[in-house]
């Protein structure tokens, strides 16, 4: 038998229509069984205790990248991430940092979505199409991997303590994937394209203190992204060419 | 109001080729309930199939080949011209997905890596390891970028606006608003995917409720198929998530509670790469006959990898192994996942031709909100990919050829009259009534999962049936606690609740009717296919009274006559 236990769930409200409101937290208590994920809990507290609780959800399986926040501190998926493994009954959740807040949990991607656009987050080809295929090796293919990986949750952007002091930094998802497309050995973008990204609005404004990298849910270390761009960028600089 | 040319519903793989194939040349709104890189295509795992013939075991293989895969696989229900026009198409589109940058796996040579698959002759399924549907989504969200396509996301379509005969729009709700906000357009596509939440346990997301199917059906749109679904032989208990046909494909086997490889007594020759269908009921039988295991989430049969070694499960199954590990503390190198079947994509929908095209001018459906029908009783693995992008594709052509053919004239008193119509209906569920929504979904969900499930019969259909007409009565009292139109997900939920429950009451009564099993659709008191009465599509059209008219349509056959489908 798996027996359920008491819960405190505390969790920040706030409505954008109703800014004269403070944000304030309020206490959901609820009997769960330990299996139950932190987004399970929030869809039993919507639909059986408060139906104006408003967060974002869907795949529930760590691969849409939805719902990001704040759980006991800790950037996370609330869909991955299990009530019982923070060996306390109380829980507090918060809506993503870096955005404004819509809604409760629901946060303003906007800004996150215009960074993601600015890096040309596609692959460019100069050579005409071939027949089938461009041809890529094994080994080519697996140095993307990393990058591939990334969902777009915006972990790392909530996380990144410089987009907390300068909002107009790229943030790490958009460097990530840039450089994704950079290190494909089909794309064809001339290095001098990267110059969008070299400034401390871009790869020069990283602390380097890898907290993109602890936030991520998907492993993908961002940081790598900036070191790589940032040769890239030295070794244009120096000789002048060479692709992205 | 707003105006576009062409206004597209859905912003997973079918939305956005289709969007992608129109932007150039008209002004294209395309909108999505989520940000369209959170749309459920994100979550297909193994492969999108094409007849490639890049596996050294495979030089053989044609796209002629492939549809007779298709057509055998569907029990001989789908429209075989359209699945020559799919698998024709398969392999255009697989090349142009990668020039727009896919990052397909790959093999020594360099090609774009492919893997066998359960119901195909030939290993043509082109993968990303288990990620296949993140990155085809990506790439075409990418592309869709590149083109500067204007997305509304989080905009949530609550009708569609049709005089019968011609589609003049739709009435949106923009979530980050809280605006009801009436669309014109000349021609409308609907992409908006599956209704697997219609089911207690199934592998989609939260968001697959298939309220598109149901906002299309309420229009007066006829449904085609609905009885057709199909249940996934593996996913993980208690979560229900996907754990992709590819762990068989590359080499994984189920065994039972005495560690036998069952398979061996169900389809011999084919043995874990046995058709979707085929596969769940061998699982289903071993688990009711008391050869399944024993976990407090429920029965369970293992899907055993770890013979595969940790080098190719990571390299090929990273993310099965993360979600194993994730959702049921399970690393699949070193022990079985323990998987039951449960409901996974819908075969029927909105009844389209191979143009993409319905019953309604201007209104089109492409992908799994559709049925065309590609995948007839049952669809092969790998093959929901394909359609989406193919027929996404398709749908941009045709709709295309549409607006280039005279002038069309939409309607803007039936688009505001709908609009007044719909903040009534919404004014209703704040305002009125007792019952909770998740309630009558639990109800409905349960009642589908019980009694519509793997195994079928006329009792338990009618049982179905019947407690959909309560749930439907229930619904009329249905009430929303939260008063505001923005960000409400629980408003959102009980209006798709009202679509939820139309759609369940054509895939239940589909079922009872049809006596015959064919594919997914297995009737215990019926149990062989029966051509001469059923080699036939079900039509379901909403009647004057509410409820739902079922007629027949012909299959289209060309050049593969139905035979007994032996594996």
């Amino acid at each position: 038998m798996i027996t359920a236990s008491e819960y405190t769930f505390k969790i920040l409200r706030y409505d954008v229509k109703e800014p004269e409101i403070e944000s304030c937290f309020e206490s959901y208590r609820i009997k769960v069984i330990p299996g139950l994920t932190i987004l399970a809990v929030l869809l039993r507290i919507r639909d059986e205790i408060d139906g104006t609780l408003s967060f974002r959800s869907s795949c529930r399986s760590a691969v849409c990248g939805s719902c990001a926040m704040v759980i006991n501190g800790k950037i996370d998926l609330a869909c991955r991430t299990q009530v019982a493994i923070f060996g306390s009954n109380t829980i507090i959740l918060e809506p993503l940092p870096n955005f404004e807040i819509i809604k409760d949990l629901v946060v303003d991607m906007t800004p996150f979505w215009n960074m993601y656009e600015k890096v040309k987050p596609y692959l460019i080809r100069k050579s005409p199409d071939p027949e089938k295929e461009i041809q890529q090796s094994e080994e080519e293919r697996r140095r993307i991997d990393q990058f591939v990986n990334c969902i777009l949750c915006a972990s790392c952007y909530g996380a990144c303590p410089v987009l907390a002091r300068d909002p107009e930094y790229i943030g790490p998802a958009a460097l990530a994937k840039l450089e994704r497309f950079a290190l494909d050995s089909r794309d064809e973008r001339a290095a001098a394209e990267l110059e969008e990204i070299n400034s401390d609005k871009g790869v020069w404004g990283c602390d380097m203190v890898l907290r993109c990298i602890d936030a991520c849910p998907k492993d993908v270390r961002p940081t790598d992204s900036i070191v790589g761009l940032r040769k890239k960028l030295l070794k244009y600089k120096l000789f002048g060419k060479g692709k992205g | 109001m707003l105006n576009h040319d062409v206004l597209i519903i859905g912003g997973g793989l079918a939305g956005l080729r289709a969007a992608v194939g129109l932007c150039d040349k008209y002004n294209v709104g395309l909108l999505s309930k989520v940000y369209p890189i959170r749309s459920h295509s994100i979550a297909a795992q193994g492969g999108i199939n094409a007849a490639l013939a890049n596996n050294p075991n495979a030089k053989d293989d044609t796209w002629e080949k492939h549809t007779f895969d298709t057509v055998k696989g569907s029990d001989y229900l789908s429209d075989q011209h359209a699945v020559e026009i799919m698998c024709k198409e398969a392999i255009k589109i697989v090349y142009e997905m990668e020039h727009w940058g896919c990052p397909f796996s790959r093999f020594p040579d360099g090609s774009i890596a492919q893997r066998p698959f359960g119901g195909a002759g030939y290993p043509r399924t082109c993968y990303s390891a288990d990620l296949t549907g993140h990155v085809l989504l990506n790439t075409l969200n990418e592309r869709a970028t590149a083109k500067g396509v204007k997305f509304y996301p989080e905009w949530f379509v609550i009708a569609l606006v049709t005089d019968g005969g011609q589609c003049h729009g739709v009435i949106a709700l923009d979530l980050k608003n809280g605006e009801i906000v009436p669309i014109r357009a000349k021609a409308t596509l609907f992409a908006t995917g599956g209704y697997g939440r219609v089911y207690f346990y199934s592998t989609n997301a939260l968001i697959n409720t298939g309220s598109g199917i149901g906002i299309a059906y309420k229009a007066g749109v006829p449904l085609k198929d609905m009885e057709f679904v199909q249940f996934h032989p593996t996913t993980l208990i208690g979560t229900n998530i996907l754990m992709t046909e590819a762990c068989r494909g590359e080499g994984g086997y189920l065994t039972n509670k005495d560690g036998e490889r069952f398979m061996k007594r169900y389809v011999p020759s084919a043995m874990e790469l046995a058709p979707r269908d085929i596969v769940s009921r061998s699982i289903q039988t071993e688990i009711d006959e008391g050869r399944g295991l024993e976990h407090p989430l429920g029965k369970y049969i293992n899907l055993d990898i770890r013979h595969l070694g940790a080098q190719k499960i990571l390299e090929r199954l990273p993310s099965i192994r993360n979600i194993c590990i994730d959702f049921i503390g399970i690393d699949p190198i070193l022990e079985p996942i323990p998987i039951m079947p449960c409901q996974h994509y819908s075969m029927g929908g909105i009844d389209t031709n191979e143009k993409c095209e319905t019953d309604i001018k201007g209104f089109y459906g492409a992908g799994e909100c559709a049925c065309v029908s590609v995948h007839g009783a049952n669809r092969l693995g790998g093959n929901s990919l394909l359609e989406t992008i193919a027929f996404g594709k398709l749908a941009s052509f045709a709709i295309d050829e549409y607006l280039q053919n005279g002038e069309i004239k939409s309607d803007e008193g039936l688009l505001m009259s709908k609009k007044e119509e719909m903040e009534k209906r919404i004014h209703k569920l704040i305002h009125e009534g007792n019952e909770k929504p998740y309630k009558i979904l639990a109800d409905l969900s349960k009642t589908m999962s019980a009694y519509v499930g793997i195994f079928r019969k006329k009792e338990e259909l009618e049982q179905a049936v019947k407690n959909i007409a309560e749930v439907k009565e229930r619904y009329k009292n249905v009430h929303v606690t939260s008063t505001k139109l923005h960000m409400n997900h629980e408003l959102i939920n009980a209006i798709e609740l009202g679509y939820m429950l139309e759609v369940a009451h054509t895939i239940a009564l589909g079922a009872y009717l049809r006596e015959e099993s064919r594919g997914a659709h297995f009737r215990r008191d019926f149990n062989t296919r029966n051509d001469a009465d059923w080699l036939k599509h079900t039509i379901a059209k909403i009647g004057k009274d509410g409820e739902p008219v079922i007629s027949s349509k012909k299959v289209v056959i060309t050049n593969y006559q139905p035979m007994e489908r032996k594996y």
